[in-house]
């Protein structure tokens, strides 16, 4: 029991990271039927600026700890999210018009390219976060040990969920997100400016993706060039889980996969945990592609 | 003589590599309901989007109000006060009632009052539904809803692309009422219709598309008599 009450504990963890990253996925695709390939190299890149970022603030040496990270966080997701415009305006509003394809190849372009730019700045070796970040508190619950980080990721991850939830579903921006998603046509005619709405989902999701990349670094500690991958994928096959172009979807794909994943790490091991998530990618595909909250409603034609 | 609120001069679109519009010249009066008619695939649908911004001509020139429509984007062509029911209604399915209503008053600060009540006024079915997802209504009532989505930009000209398409008679008859209703509400109306009869009983003037070329135009009551029309579109023979 205390295994397993571990390890749903870790899993919440790791699921705040896909959850994050999965909706920046889910989002672009959800507007402009997109596979957003470069996203997990956008949160490779926020863990590698936070890293720098980080390392220069704290040198400076008159800033309290606190508020050091709190200024990581806000500098690295405005910088990833000037990265996220500017990857739309350059690899993908060039294609709107074109074949799905040859989004999809740019796509895969600007995600090498990103990738092969974080390694041709820092290099191809790990890089590693300091351990003295966050303070080094952990609770014990009930036999079950939550670290301050854990906590940390778990909560503010909600919160950012919470308020997208709100954006989304409350404001006439995020009405017109929907509503872009749903007939680019026919929001044009409303009077929407659909560029503006993509421009909006690209800082949206990198930020979350931002977020999503120095957690990785602060609870992984350990960076390389190519986490985007890695982390990326699962969080792709995370928005799958939950249905991609769903929002809550995305968020409940994260959670779920985290998870899974931390179960079996915990009951079979830690090394078949990536086979045992594309196991689960299979069988979703295979039962349920349009994922658990993909598609609910049939519309009359 | 009256106003002249839309002028269409030498239309060109292309749709792909067809020519859809072959230089077509038409005018919309303020306060006028006109009727373009036509089969499928004469170009009604391709000049209604073309005016709203959705499409690029490839020459000529769209004047409302002495703004020429073909350079300025779709979405500043709402707030000119230009709005479009789009054909088959293309409401957002997944949103409710009462949001599709308030997405067409985007473009607005505030969602007008005065317009919602009268909308619903209009469409009484709309208020019984606005809960509800728009895709579980009727053919009928998603056009009811499209044309509403349209009124609350406020709009001075109003584009209705085949309001009666795949809609129960008894549903199209209330919609022709409702358009009656808003022209004499002051919006200008322009009417892309297949259903000949109905849409020039309603009009004041007509124009006849024929695969991208006006072929016949005049007063409404003119082209319900004329025997070309009569036999091309009312299924009239002599």
């Amino acid at each position: 029991m205390d295994i397993f009450l571990q390890q749903v504990v870790n899993g919440l963890t790791i699921g705040s990271i896909y959850a994050l990253v999965a909706l920046g996925y889910t989002m672009v695709y959800g507007v402009m039927k997109l596979i957003n390939f470069a996203h997990g190299d956008m949160v490779a890149l926020s863990a590698y600026i936070g890293l720098v970022l980080y390392t220069q603030l704290a040198g400076l040496g008159f800033i309290p700890q606190p508020l050091t990270v709190v200024l990581v966080f806000l500098i690295t997701a405005l910088v990833i999210a000037i990265f996220g415009v500017l990857l739309e305006r350059i690899a993908y509003r060039p294609l709107r018009t074109a074949p799905r394809l040859s989004a999809v190849v740019s796509a895969l372009g600007a995600s090498m390219m990103i990738q092969n730019g974080i390694m041709l700045v820092w290099g191809p070796n790990i890089l590693i976060f300091p351990a003295d970040i966050l303070p080094a508190i952990s609770w014990n619950v009930a036999g079950v040990t939550i670290t301050f980080i854990q906590a940390a990721m778990i909560i503010i991850t909600i919160l950012l969920m919470i308020s997208l939830t709100l954006f989304i579903n409350y404001t006439k921006m995020g009405t017109a997100i929907r509503a872009s998603a749903i007939n680019q046509d026919a929001a044009k005619l409303m009077g929407i400016n659909v560029n503006l709405v993509i421009m909006i989902i690209f800082v949206i999701g990198s930020i979350l993706g931002a977020v999503g990349g120095l957690f990785i670094g602060m609870y992984y500690r350990g960076i390389t060039f190519n986490l985007g991958w890695v982390y990326g994928l699962n969080a792709f096959i995370a928005a799958i889980l939950g249905g991609i172009g769903n929002i809550p979807g995305s968020m409940i794909g994260g959670y779920l996969l985290g998870l899974f994943t931390a179960l079996i790490a915990g009951y079979v091991s830690s090394a078949w945990a990536e086979a045992f998530t594309f196991i689960l990618l299979i069988l979703i595909l295979i039962v349920r592609p349009t994922g658990i909250l993909g598609e609910r409603v049939a519309e009359k034609v | 003589m009256s106003e002249l609120l839309l002028e269409v001069k030498d239309l060109v679109v292309n749709y792909g590599s067809i020519q859809a519009i072959k230089g077509i010249n038409f005018s919309v009066n303020k306060g006028e309901i006109v009727s373009i008619l036509g089969a499928n695939g004469a170009g009604k649908t391709t000049t209604l989007r073309t005016i709203s911004g959705l499409l690029k001509a490839k020459s000529g020139q769209i004047l409302y109000n002495g703004t020429d429509l073909t350079k300025v984007p779709a979405h500043k062509i709402v707030r000119l006060g230009v709005a479009q029911s789009p054909e088959g209604r293309q409401v957002f399915g997944t949103l409710t009632v009462e949001e599709n209503i308030r997405l067409g008053a985007f473009t607005k600060k505030h969602a007008d009052k005065d317009t919602l009540e009268w909308i619903y006024e209009l469409f009484p079915r709309l208020l019984e539904r606005r809960k509800q997802l728009a895709g579980t209504l009727s053919g009928g009532e998603q056009q009811m809803l499209a044309i509403s989505r349209a009124l609350m930009a406020q709009p001075q000209l109003l584009l209705l692309d085949e309001p009666s398409l795949g809609i129960a008679p008894i549903l199209v008859k209330m919609i022709f009422q409702a358009v009656k209703k808003i022209s004499g509400h002051g919006v200008t109306v322009l009417l892309v219709e297949q259903n000949a009869k109905a849409a020039l009983k309603l009009a004041d003037r007509g124009y006849v598309l024929d695969v991208g070329h006006v072929n016949i135009e005049g007063n409404a009551k003119d082209l319900l008599n004329d025997p070309k029309v009569q036999e091309a579109y009312l299924g009239k023979k002599d």
